[in-house]
C-alpha cells in the first residue's frame, strides 16, 4: 500500500464513520459537527484527486459558512429528542427498502464493468505549477458561460425571494439611523439662551 | 451639498482618524502613573484612615469613656465598656472598632471632646482573616503610639481652621 | 562532525527526510510565532497603557519584560475547571479547534520569496478556508459550556464572522483581479518595484475594508461583542480557566498576527523594500515583512485604545450594508478600469 492509498483509506474511513454518526447520533448539534467532519474528509479526498480548488471551496463554503449557520440554528432550537425518534420504527421498512434499492442501483451502475480501474487510464500527472483554479475558470467562463450565468441568475432570484419573504416593515419600529445620529452637532440640539439675572424681590 | 460633505466625511473616516490622532498624541504624553509602594500621593492632614487612640505626653490615655463616639457612629462600628479605675477616674475597659463596618466618616473624631479617637493617615493596613480587622483597645493604642508624631503634626496643621 | 551529520541525513529514507524537513519548518514558524504572541500581549498592555497616560506593567523583570512569561506560568499552573453540565469532549475540543486553523494558515504565508513552508497554488483560498474555520472553536465553546453568556457570545460571534467573511472575500477578489493569481508569493512578486507598485494605492478602499473585516474577524475591539465584558461577562470563554483559556487567548493573538501578515502580503508588498535603492535594499527582505506586520499589529492595538465597542445591530449594518456594497462598487470600478481604459495595462 502506497502512502497515497493509505491516506485515501484513512479519509474514506473517517468520512464513512462521520456520515454514519450524522444520522445515528441523538444530539443534533453533534450531528451537525459530524457533518462538518464528513465535509472535511471529503475535501481531503478531493485534494487527493488533484481537485484542490473544489476541495478548498468545499471547506470555505460548506464548512466555513453553511455549517456555521446550520449550527447557529440547531443550537438555538430546543429539539425534543424523544419525539423525534418516535416514528423511527414506523418508517424503518420503507426507508430500508429505499436504501437497499439505492445500494443495488449503485452497484449495477458503478460496478467494475463500467467504472473499473482498468477501463480508465490513469490521468496524466500535472506539472507542479499547474493551476486547477485557472483551468476551472477558463472552462466556466468560455464553454459553460451560459449555464453558469443562468445558475447565477437562479441564485439571485432565490436571494431576492428569500429577502422579500422575510422582510417585514413593522409600523412602529424605533429604528435609529446611525448615520443621522453621527451627523448631529451640538448646535442642532442645544439652544443657549442669554437672560438677564433676575432681581431678588 | 451638506449630504455630499457628510458622505465624504464618513467614507474618508475623518472622525475615526481624529480619534486615532488623539490617542496617538497621548502615546507620547508624560505619564502620570504614581508607582505606589515606591511613590505615594500627597495626603491631606484631614485624611481619614486607620483609627488610633491617643495618649497624653505623660503616657495617660486620653479617652474618658464619654461614649459620644459610640453614640454618633452611623455604622455602629464602635463598642465601649467603661469602669471606674482605682484612682477614681472613669476609663474604658473595652474600646473596639470593627473596621469592616466602619465607613470612615470621621464623626467619632469630630465628637471626641479630648481628641482621643483620631483617624490617621495609615490606609494600607490589611487583615488575612475577617477577625483581623476587628481592632481592640490595645491595638488602637498601639497605632496611636506608633504614629503620634504624625498625628500631632496633623492636628497642629489643621488647628487654625477649626 | 558536520560531515557525520550530512551522512546521517543522507542515510535516511526520502519519506523521513520530507517529514523531518516539514517538522523543522513547522517548528521554525511556530516557536517564533508563540514568542511573538506572548510579547504581543505585553506590547498591547504597554501601548494601551501609554495611550491612556499610564505606564503599563513594569514590575516583572527589567521594565516588565518578563511579564508574558509570568502570565504563561500562572495560566499553566491553574486548574482547568470543566462545568458540571458541560459537554466534556466538546468543551476540551473547542480551544483546539480555535487555535488549529490560526496556526495551519501560517503554512502558506510567504515570509520572503524563498521562505515559505508550502508554496501551493491556491494558497490564498487555503488561507480563506482555514480562517473561516476558526469560528467553530468559538461556537462550540459557547455551546459546550452550557452557560447563557457563553452561548450568547458564540451566537454573536457566529453571525458576525459569517457576515464579515463575505466582505473580506470580496476585498480579496479585488486583489485577485489585479494580481491575476491566487498564489500569495506570486501576488507579492507582482507588487515588486517601489512603494507605488503596492496594491494599497489602486485598492485603497478594499484595503480598508479588508483590514476592518480582519479586526472584526479576529473579534478584536471595537468588534469584540463576542466577549463584550460589559454585557455578557466574557462571552464564549466565561467558563474556561487555566490553559484552556490561554489557548483561546493564543488563538486570538495568532489570528491577529495572521491577518496583519495577510494584509502586508496582499496590500503592502510583502517582503518588498519600499524603495528599490541602496540603503533600503541592504536590509534583508524578512525585516521588511516583519516591519509591515508590526505596523499593522500596532494599528490593532491603537484601535483598541481608541474606539468604543460597536452596538451589535450596528456591527451587522456595517458589515452587510456598508462594507459589502463598497467592495462591490470598487471591484466593478477596477474591472472597468482594467478592461475599458488606457490605464488597464498597469494591472495586467
Amino acid at each position: 500500500m502506497t502512502f497515497g492509498q493509505f491516506i485515501f483509506y484513512f479519509f474514506a474511513a473517517v468520512l464513512l464513520f462521520a456520515a454514519t454518526m450524522v444520522i445515528t447520533i441523538r444530539n443534533p448539534v453533534k450531528a451537525a459537527l459530524f457533518l462538518v467532519l464528513a465535509f472535511f474528509s471529503a475535501a481531503g479526498l478531493w485534494v487527493l484527486l488533484e481537485a484542490e480548488f473544489l476541495a478548498i471551496a468545499l471547506v470555505l463554503v460548506y464548512v466555513g459558512a453553511v455549517m456555521v449557520l446550520f449550527l447557529f440554528v440547531v443550537m438555538m432550537l430546543d429539539v425534543n429528542l424523544v419525539r423525534l425518534s418516535e416514528g423511527f420504527g414506523e418508517y424503518l421498512p420503507i426507508g430500508g427498502i429505499v436504501a437497499v434499492l439505492m445500494v443495488l442501483e449503485m452497484t449495477v451502475i458503478l460496478g467494475s464493468r463500467h467504472f473499473g480501474l482498468q477501463r480508465f487510464p490513469a490521468p496524466a500527472g500535472h506539472a507542479a505549477n499547474y493551476s486547477n483554479t485557472r483551468e476551472l475558470g477558463m472552462q466556466l467562463y468560455t464553454v459553460y458561460v451560459y449555464p453558469f450565468e443562468l445558475a447565477a441568475l437562479v441564485l439571485l432570484v432565490a436571494i431576492v425571494a428569500a429577502i422579500a419573504l422575510t422582510l417585514r416593515r413593522r409600523a412602529r419600529t424605533k429604528y435609529q439611523d446611525p448615520s443621522l445620529q453621527v451627523q448631529v452637532r451640538r448646535q442642532d440640539r442645544v439652544r443657549i439662551v442669554k437672560m438677564a439675572a433676575e432681581k431678588k424681590t | 451639498m451638506k449630504t455630499l460633505k457628510q458622505y465624504f466625511k464618513s467614507f474618508l473616516l475623518v472622525e475615526l482618524v481624529r480619534g486615532l490622532s488623539l490617542t496617538g498624541r497621548q502615546l507620547f504624553a508624560r505619564k502620570i502613573t504614581i508607582q505606589y509602594p515606591d511613590e505615594r500621593t500627597p495626603l491631606s492632614p484631614r485624611f481619614r484612615g486607620l483609627h488610633a487612640l491617643r495618649r497624653y505626653p505623660n503616657g495617660e490615655e486620653r479617652c474618658i469613656a464619654c461614649k459620644l463616639c459610640e453614640a454618633v457612629c452611623p455604622a455602629l462600628a464602635i463598642t465601649i465598656e467603661s469602669d471606674q479605675r482605682a484612682d477614681g477616674t472613669r476609663r474604658t475597659t473595652r474600646y473596639d472598632i470593627d473596621l469592616t463596618k466602619c465607613i470612615f466618616c470621621g464623626f467619632c473624631e469630630e465628637s471626641c471632646p479630648v481628641d482621643s479617637i483620631v483617624e490617621t493617615r495609615v490606609f494600607d493596613y490589611h487583615g488575612e482573616q475577617r477577625g483581623d480587622l476587628y481592632y481592640t483597645k490595645p491595638m488602637l493604642l498601639d497605632v496611636g503610639d506608633r504614629n503620634e508624631y504624625q498625628i500631632a503634626a496633623d492636628r497642629a496643621a489643621d488647628a487654625r481652621y477649626r | 562532525m558536520s560531515t557525520w551529520f550530512v551522512s546521517l541525513w543522507q542515510g535516511l529514507p526520502p519519506w523521513s527526510q520530507i517529514t523531518l524537513r516539514s517538522l523543522g519548518g513547522i517548528i521554525a514558524i511556530l516557536v517564533p510565532l508563540m514568542v511573538a504572541v506572548a510579547y504581543l500581549t505585553f506590547a498591547e498592555r504597554k501601548i494601551i497603557g501609554y495611550m491612556q497616560v499610564r505606564i503599563g506593567p513594569n514590575r516583572v523583570g527589567p521594565r516588565g519584560w518578563l511579564q508574558p512569561i509570568a502570565d504563561a506560568l500562572k495560566l499553566l499552573m491553574k486548574e482547568i475547571i470543566i462545568p458540571t453540565n458541560a459537554n466534556k469532549y466538546l468543551f476540551v475540543l473547542a480551544p483546539v479547534l480555535s487555535i488549529g486553523p490560526a496556526l495551519v494558515a501560517w503554512a502558506v504565508i510567504p515570509f520572503t520569496s524563498r521562505l515559505v513552508l508550502a508554496n501551493i497554488n491556491a494558497s490564498l483560498l487555503f488561507v480563506l478556508a482555514m480562517t473561516s474555520m476558526g469560528v467553530y472553536g468559538i461556537v462550540i465553546a459557547g455551546w459546550a459550556s452550557n452557560s447563557k453568556y457563553a452561548f450568547l457570545g458564540s451566537m454573536r460571534s457566529a453571525a458576525q464572522i459569517v457576515a464579515y467573511e463575505i466582505a473580506m472575500g470580496f476585498a480579496l477578489v479585488g486583489v485577485l483581479m489585479v494580481a491575476g493569481t491566487i498564489n500569495l508569493r506570486e501576488i507579492v512578486l507582482r507588487q515588486s518595484g517601489n512603494v507605488f507598485h503596492w496594491y494599497i494605492w489602486p485598492l485603497f478602499p478594499l484595503f480598508l475594508v479588508y483590514f476592518i473585516s480582519g479586526v472584526a474577524e479576529t473579534n478584536r475591539s471595537p468588534f469584540d461583542v463576542a466577549e463584550g465584558e460589559s454585557e455578557i461577562v466574557a462571552g464564549f470563554h466565561v467558563e474556561y480557566s487555566g490553559m484552556a483559556f490561554a489557548v483561546f487567548f493564543l488563538a486570538e493573538y495568532a489570528n491577529m498576527i495572521l491577518i496583519s501578515a495577510l494584509t502586508a502580503t496582499m496590500f503592502l508588498g510583502g517582503w518588498m523594500a519600499p524603495f528599490d535603492v541602496a540603503p533600503f535594499t541592504w536590509v534583508p527582505p524578512l525585516f521588511w515583512f516583519l516591519a509591515k506586520v508590526s505596523v499593522l499589529l500596532f494599528f490593532f492595538l491603537w484601535f483598541r485604545a481608541t474606539f468604543p465597542r460597536y452596538r451589535y445591530d450596528q456591527i451587522m449594518r456595517l458589515g452587510w450594508k456598508v462594507l459589502i456594497p463598497v467592495t462591490l462598487v470598487w471591484i466593478t470600478l477596477i474591472g472597468v478600469v482594467m478592461f475599458f481604459t488606457p490605464w488597464g495595462h498597469h494591472f495586467r
